[in-house]
């Protein structure tokens, strides 16, 4: 730890996860840092779904260590990552389709006061703002439902909904997998814009043109291991399409690599 | 955007939509609200007042209001079930047991004999706690709603059957009890409640239109609110009216008849409470988060299995109001508590009035429209002289209908979505 823009907000050591005989995570290493985006890339099986439900509280670590901002931590449920900052877009955005946008932005936090009776007004009004602040404006009404909603409209929400909540680490899974072109420019500028805010932003992605446009850094998963971590203006796809196929780092200049088990 | 205008959501240009463009989105997009069930209850009440003399009376009215109450109890409970997309069977058989609860608490000469409002009280809590019971199953274990509460209406209708085995029936002679079905209010209070209800509607209107202002937040169709406002203002007046209206003849002697039915006030007190319970606080949020999605609710950290659990206990409560009515009407249980069409009509009414099977979609007031096209085409087809059984397939078609439309619209919202 050399000086305080490179420690990690977030550092995962030796995580290990597994669902009865399948290894889903083995001694995976992973950090990201305030204000980059990692991308978290690697072909399906690698493990990445597994390691953000375990960052968000999601799934329980079988064995590893969690540091956020300094301090050991133990993350026991979604309501544990939330109180450190830590907020998960998830490719399945996790909306209710049958609730508007205001009570989707405030699902499981609701602004109440007496007897849980919810302020509606003050959660509309900070919808709003949230909205205009990301420049959101492509939602006719935020008192819609969210069935009514295009895909990268639901999308926006989402990312919305996760930094609503001065989250430190937002942790995006493929964000623009089922979007158009135009909409793909939109949520990765958003993206962008995140990070310039000073967020550390974890990013899944398939696509790796979207990944060198925006990410900082680059980690490998490969069958619940790690392969190498990237600097993304020092790396070309095809070193890392190789990391994800082959599972081997190129020797290439700009590889940091991570070395195993190694304590902070 | 797409050239395609009829599959695309309007375009993002039209901010500034009006009512009638939000109307026509929401007829599009399935969101149809309380007004089919509004619609064919006028079409029924219509039908009938031509068809048979004595349906559209004040005497009438009160009839179909004192039929109704114990199956809209039940229904406001199964809305809550339905909303997170489960099922509780058992409803029929918990009311039951609430009126084997009340008769025996309150039988005369005996060590354990409590004040009527004691036995209510001790009934509803009973089943409150079969109903947390029985939705333990379902949230904790994960066992199907379906076969837990299927299991439930057979035990209970076991214990109903054991516990009056020897008597046959029990007679309930506390007045407490017995009046929550027959005690009807002057004309007087009627007019008094009428009043109170209006004011405290009024009351929150304002209010809330009040704080919307307070934190710059747009009043969305004011002449809806307005329109709102003087709707329910009139009704709570003329129905009182119309109660007062009620009046016994015998031998050409008129005197003034029974007038505002206490279950009434009943009704509207629950709507009112479970209504706010649903629509106002964050657990009646979760509720509609849990039936929509449940594992988004989950991962927002809503405590799923506890809103599963006290869903349930809703729906036993509800049970054990409707159940205390109902052997209040009787003034008496015996073996056939909690039986006959009580528990279809309970799950009719609320799915008639609007409310989805498939969860996340319906409203409170659902269960009392939906109960009142039950109770309104009993009646009328009673008035018209016909047999238990045309009322009985009539209703079924009408069932079917309600399910069939929720498919249908179920279907539309998903298409108009994404």
């Amino acid at each position: 730890m050399t000086s305080s823009a490179d420690t990690p907000l977030l550092e995962l050591r030796q995580v290990t996860k597994r669902f009865g005989s399948v290894h889903a995570l083995t001694d995976v290493d992973f950090e990201v840092r305030s204000g980059e985006v990692m991308a978290l890339v690697g072909d399906n099986g690698a493990g990445k779904s597994t390691l953000i439900k375990c960052i968000a509280g999601i799934h329980a670590m079988d064995s590893g260590d969690v540091v956020f901002d300094g301090q050991n931590v133990t993350i026991h449920g979604p309501k544990d990552a939330a109180r450190l900052g830590i907020e998960v877009v998830y490719q399945d955005l996790a909306l209710c389709d049958n609730l508007d946008v205001v009570q989707n932005m405030y699902l499981g936090r609701e602004a109440r006061d007496w007897f849980h009776r919810l302020k509606e007004p003050v959660m509309e009004a900070k919808t709003a703002e949230t909205m205009k602040s990301l420049a959101v404006t492509t939602i006719k009404s935020i008192r819609q439902p969210v069935a009514s909603l295009s895909g990268g409209q639901r999308q926006s929400v989402a990312v919305a909904r996760a930094v609503m909540w001065n989250s430190r680490l937002v942790i995006l899974d493929e964000p623009t997998a089922a979007l158009g072109v135009a909409q793909t420019a939109q949520v990765l500028d958003l993206v962008k814009r995140l990070a310039d805010q000073g967020l550390a932003v974890v990013l899944i992605s398939h696509n790796l043109h979207d990944i060198f446009e925006v990410a900082t850094r680059i980690t490998v998963l490969r069958l619940g291991r790690n392969i190498a971590v990237y600097e993304r203006a020092s790396t070309t796809q095809q070193q890392v399409v190789e990391a994800i196929t082959a599972g081997v780092p190129t020797k290439v200049s700009g590889i940091t690599q991570v070395a195993p088990g190694a304590p902070a | 955007m797409s050239s395609d205008a009829s599959t695309v959501p309007g375009p993002s240009a039209e901010a500034q939509e009006g009512l009638a463009q939000r109307i026509r989105d929401n007829i599009r997009g399935g969101n149809l609200g309380s007004w089919p069930v509004l619609i064919g209850l006028t079409l029924i009440v219509v039908f009938f007042s031509i068809k048979a003399d004595n349906f559209f009376t004040a005497p009438n009215f009160i009839n179909i209001i004192t039929q109704m109450g114990g199956v809209t109890m039940l229904a406001y409970g199964v809305v809550f079930v339905l909303l997170i997309g489960e099922i509780d069977l058992s409803i029929s058989y918990v009311s039951g047991i609430a009126g084997v609860i009340v008769a025996q608490a309150t039988l005369p000469e005996t060590s354990y004999q409590v004040p009527g409002l004691v036995a209510i009280i001790l009934a509803i809590a009973a089943c409150a706690l079969i109903g947390a019971f029985q939705g333990s199953f379902v949230a904790l274990i994960g066992v199907p709603a379906f076969v837990v509460t299927l299991a439930g209406y057979q035990i209970w209708q076991g214990v109903i059957q054991k516990s009056i085995e020897d008597k046959g029936v029990i007679v309930i002679q506390d007045n407490t009890v017995n009046n929550v079905a027959n005690y009807f209010f002057s004309d007087r209070n009627g007019w008094i409640i009428a009043f109170i209800v209006s004011a405290l509607y009024v009351a929150s209107a304002v209010a809330d239109v009040a704080s919307k202002r307070r934190h710059g937040v747009a009043v969305r169709d004011p002449l809806l609110i307005a329109l709102k406002v003087i709707g329910v203002v009139a009704a709570s007046f003329v129905t009182v009216w119309i109660c007062n209206f009620d009046t016994k003849s015998s031998d050409g002697d008129v005197t003034p008849g029974r007038g505002l039915p206490f279950i009434l006030l009943l009704i509207v007190a629950m709507l009112l409470i479970l209504t706010f319970l649903a629509k106002r606080t964050t657990f009646g949020r979760h509720v509609y988060a849990v039936g929509g999605n449940a594992e988004a609710a989950r991962r927002s950290g809503i405590n799923v299995v506890r809103v599963r659990i006290f869903v349930f206990m809703i729906s036993g409560a509800m049970s054990g109001l409707g159940g205390v009515y109902l052997a209040a009407r009787l003034n008496s249980v015996d073996l056939n508590a909690g039986g006959g069409t009580l528990l279809i009509d309970a799950i009719a009414a609320a799915v008639i009035g609007g409310t989805s099977l498939f969860g996340g979609r319906g409203e409170v007031r659902d269960a009392l429209f939906g109960a009142l096209v039950i109770a309104t085409i009993a009646n009328g087809l009673n008035t018209l002289n016909l047999t238990q059984g045309v009322i009985y397939a009539i209703t079924g078609g009408i069932l079917l209908f309600a399910v069939t439309l929720d498919t249908i619209l179920r279907r539309r919202q998903q298409k108009t979505g994404r």
